[in-house]
């Protein structure tokens, strides 16, 4: 009878009931994007894996290592594979057409990203073909590329017409990996680079180091940078994870925005929650003086406005829930690849459900006091 | 009803309100003893403290001196939580203004003070049957209050008051909201609970026709309680 109660009076101003809910569905769905946001900032840092080993030039990474250094690297201890790129920065047609781009020794890269899932024939045939080039199905898919394309792309930083023939689509192992990538070949990179531009010829970018161990890491980093001390170009390695981190410090302010904003939210749609439930017990308080006339206890009154409380966040919640996952479709689709990697996480779900009690439950609190404390002779003097 | 037994007694009761550093004195050293079966109805001037009497004796709030005894027991005594209990069994109330609960039905409202009781669902269906007819509105136990005219909504009511089968039965301005015809009707039921079941029932009213309905009229006045001067035994 108590639950029948508390029912129905979540229902008795079904406006007031429906706007609250629709509110609370609106925050959640904000508040899981904006987290969704997030992870999509980490999601470079998430797919890491904590063998990979990156090396670059330590005064910045614009600046070029010499491709020489990568017999002295391989030589090091616990080292197993060793492969090297260059951001191409380049785009198709349009500049806004933006998308990472690697000129990578596809032999060994290959072997270091086991995430990236290539069917057999296109994996041999993108390793023979040195014009040929590997893409992500989710770019892929972006510009209707199929393989065998011919495929060109302008960059900022080097110039000319670069040609070249899709020959592999690769997917991710896990959700979590980044289906916007472009990779090519780095000897037809560098052997235009020595007509273009000479003295740049043989340097890269970056150099991907794959450890045997992931404990060895940390050693093995310090190990790379102390072999390069007082060279021409001293080097500065990080394990993959810091590497991205490093990106994303680069937006700190922006995060931290971001979370401030999913903080202030969760703090309106307690207002709004509470609001609602601080109304509806004032109109009540007779109804609850009458209760507790008949013998009803302040645990049952507590049942019955917590229970609202959490009962119509709970609806509100789960209408935002429902509402996170198409609404990322469309926002993954409406930002195309600044964001490769955008799924709504286990995690995010888990926080939606903690906020939405967490509101549920504060929300109702002060009503809660206010109806349980109060005189029975003074609640029942209140005519509703 | 020939043996007259005690079922309320009141010793030398003082209650007092505060507002804000203020001290409303209402009740000054009242004594008063109402048997088992008795009609009792307490009149006086609107502020002469006659609520707060009745719901002294209904053990809604507490009394600052003195003693009450209800059935024999001594409620002064007891904690909020066991007044709480006392009350489920032993006090049966009817509101001025009905006071059923909005979101629940006529069988709703008046199964509702049954849930705290251990009776089975199918024991607690049957009083609630038996209750619904005594008052006479079977015939609405779907509806809710707000289907309902006052009068049978005051009939909802006694029905709830009465499901429990309480020691006392405290009404306060029950025929305060109703038209003439309504009212009659519900003193009539209240009539017949006292004389064919042997309900104790003490009435507060203002209602001249509802005072003389009981076989005891008591005045309050100040504070202070006295007898009627005219008798008015029905
Ligand atoms: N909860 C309360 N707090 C403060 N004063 C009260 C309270 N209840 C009643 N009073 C005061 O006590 C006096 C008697 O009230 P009440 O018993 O309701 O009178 P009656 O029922 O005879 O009209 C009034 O002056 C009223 O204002
Ligand atoms: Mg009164």
């Amino acid at each position: 009878m108590i639950v029948k109660i508390l029912i129905r009076n979540a229902f008795r101003h079904k406006l007031r009931t429906s706007l609250t809910i629709c509110g609370i569905a609106i925050a959640i769905l904000a508040y899981g994007l904006l987290n969704t946001v997030i992870d999509a900032w980490y999601a470079g840092v998430e797919a890491s894996a904590a063998n990979r080993l990156i090396t670059r030039n330590s005064i910045s990474l614009i600046f070029r290592l010499p491709l020489s250094y990568r017999e002295k690297i391989r030589s090091i201890d616990n080292v197993e594979i060793v492969s090297y790129g260059n951001w191409f920065g380049g785009y198709y047609k349009d500049e806004k057409n933006f998308f990472a781009n690697f000129a990578v020794e596809p032999n060994s890269y290959i072997k270091l990203y086991p995430e990236y899932k290539i069917p057999e024939n296109e994996r041999t045939s993108f390793l023979k073909n040195r014009r040929g080039c590997l893409v992500g199905k989710k770019l892929a898919d972006s510009f209707g590329w199929r393989i065998g394309d011919n495929i060109s792309l302008i960059s900022r930083i080097y110039p000319g017409k670069w040609e070249f023939v899709l020959m592999g689509i690769y997917r991710g192992k896990q959700k979590s990996v980044d289906e916007t990538l472009f990779f090519f070949h780095w000897e037809y990179f560098n052997e235009m680079i020595k007509k273009s531009r000479p003295f740049s010829a043989d340097n890269v970018g970056f150099y991907v180091i794959g450890v045997d161990n992931p404990e060895n890491a940390a050693l093995t980093a310090k190990t790379i940078d102390k072999g390069f001390e007082n060279s021409l170009a001293e080097t500065l390695t990080e394990t993959e994870k810091a590497f991205q981190l490093g990106f994303v410090s680069m937006s700190e302010s922006i995060l931290d925005a971001i979370k401030l904003v999913s903080f202030v939210i969760i703090v309106i749609i307690l207002v709004v929650v509470a609001n609602t439930m601080v109304m509806s017990v004032r109109e009540r308080i007779n109804e609850y003086a009458v209760l507790k006339t008949l013998g009803f206890s302040g645990r049952h009154i507590a049942i019955l406005i917590l229970g609202e409380s959490i009962l119509i966040t709970t609806i509100g919640g789960m209408v935002g829930v429902m509402a996170t996952f198409p609404a990322a479709r469309i926002f993954s689709y409406a930002v195309g690849t600044f964001f490769p990697v955008f799924n709504v996480t286990k995690e995010t779900l888990l926080q939606d459900v903690i906020v939405t009690l967490i509101v549920g439950i504060t929300a109702g609190i002060l009503p809660t006091w206010r109806a349980t404390t109060i005189r029975i002779t003074d609640g029942l003097r209140k005519i509703g | 009803m020939d043996t007259l037994e005690p079922i309320v007694s009141i010793n030398n009761v003082t209650k007092t309100y505060k507002r804000g550093d203020q001290i409303i004195p209402v009740l000054e050293e009242i004594s008063l003893v109402i048997n088992k079966g008795d009609y009792l109805a307490l009149m006086g001037p609107s502020g002469s403290g006659k609520s707060t009497l009745l719901n002294l004796i209904a053990g809604l709030d507490q009394a600052d001196k003195g003693v009450i005894e209800v059935g024999g027991i001594d409620i002064t005594v007891l904690s909020e939580s066991e007044l709480s209990r006392w009350r489920v069994s032993n006090v049966g109330f009817i509101f001025q203004f009905y006071n059923l609960i909005p979101v629940l039905t006529a069988f709703e409202n008046v199964e509702l003070p049954l849930i705290l009781s251990d009776l089975s669902g199918k024991e607690r269906k049957e009083h609630v049957f038996t209750a619904l007819k005594v008052v006479n509105i079977e015939d609405r136990m779907s509806h809710y209050p707000s289907q309902l005219s006052g009068g049978q909504q005051q009939r909802v009511a006694i029905a709830r008051a009465i499901v429990t089968d309480p020691t006392i039965l405290v009404a306060d301005e029950p025929t305060g909201d109703l038209d003439r015809a309504s009212a009659a009707n519900v003193l009539d039921l209240m009539d017949r609970l006292n004389r064919d079941l042997g309900k104790t029932i003490i009435v507060v009213t203002h209602d001249p026709w509802a005072g003389k309905r009981a076989h005891t009229v008591k005045l309050l006045d100040k504070g202070v309680l006295s007898d009627d001067s005219q008798d008015t035994h029905s």
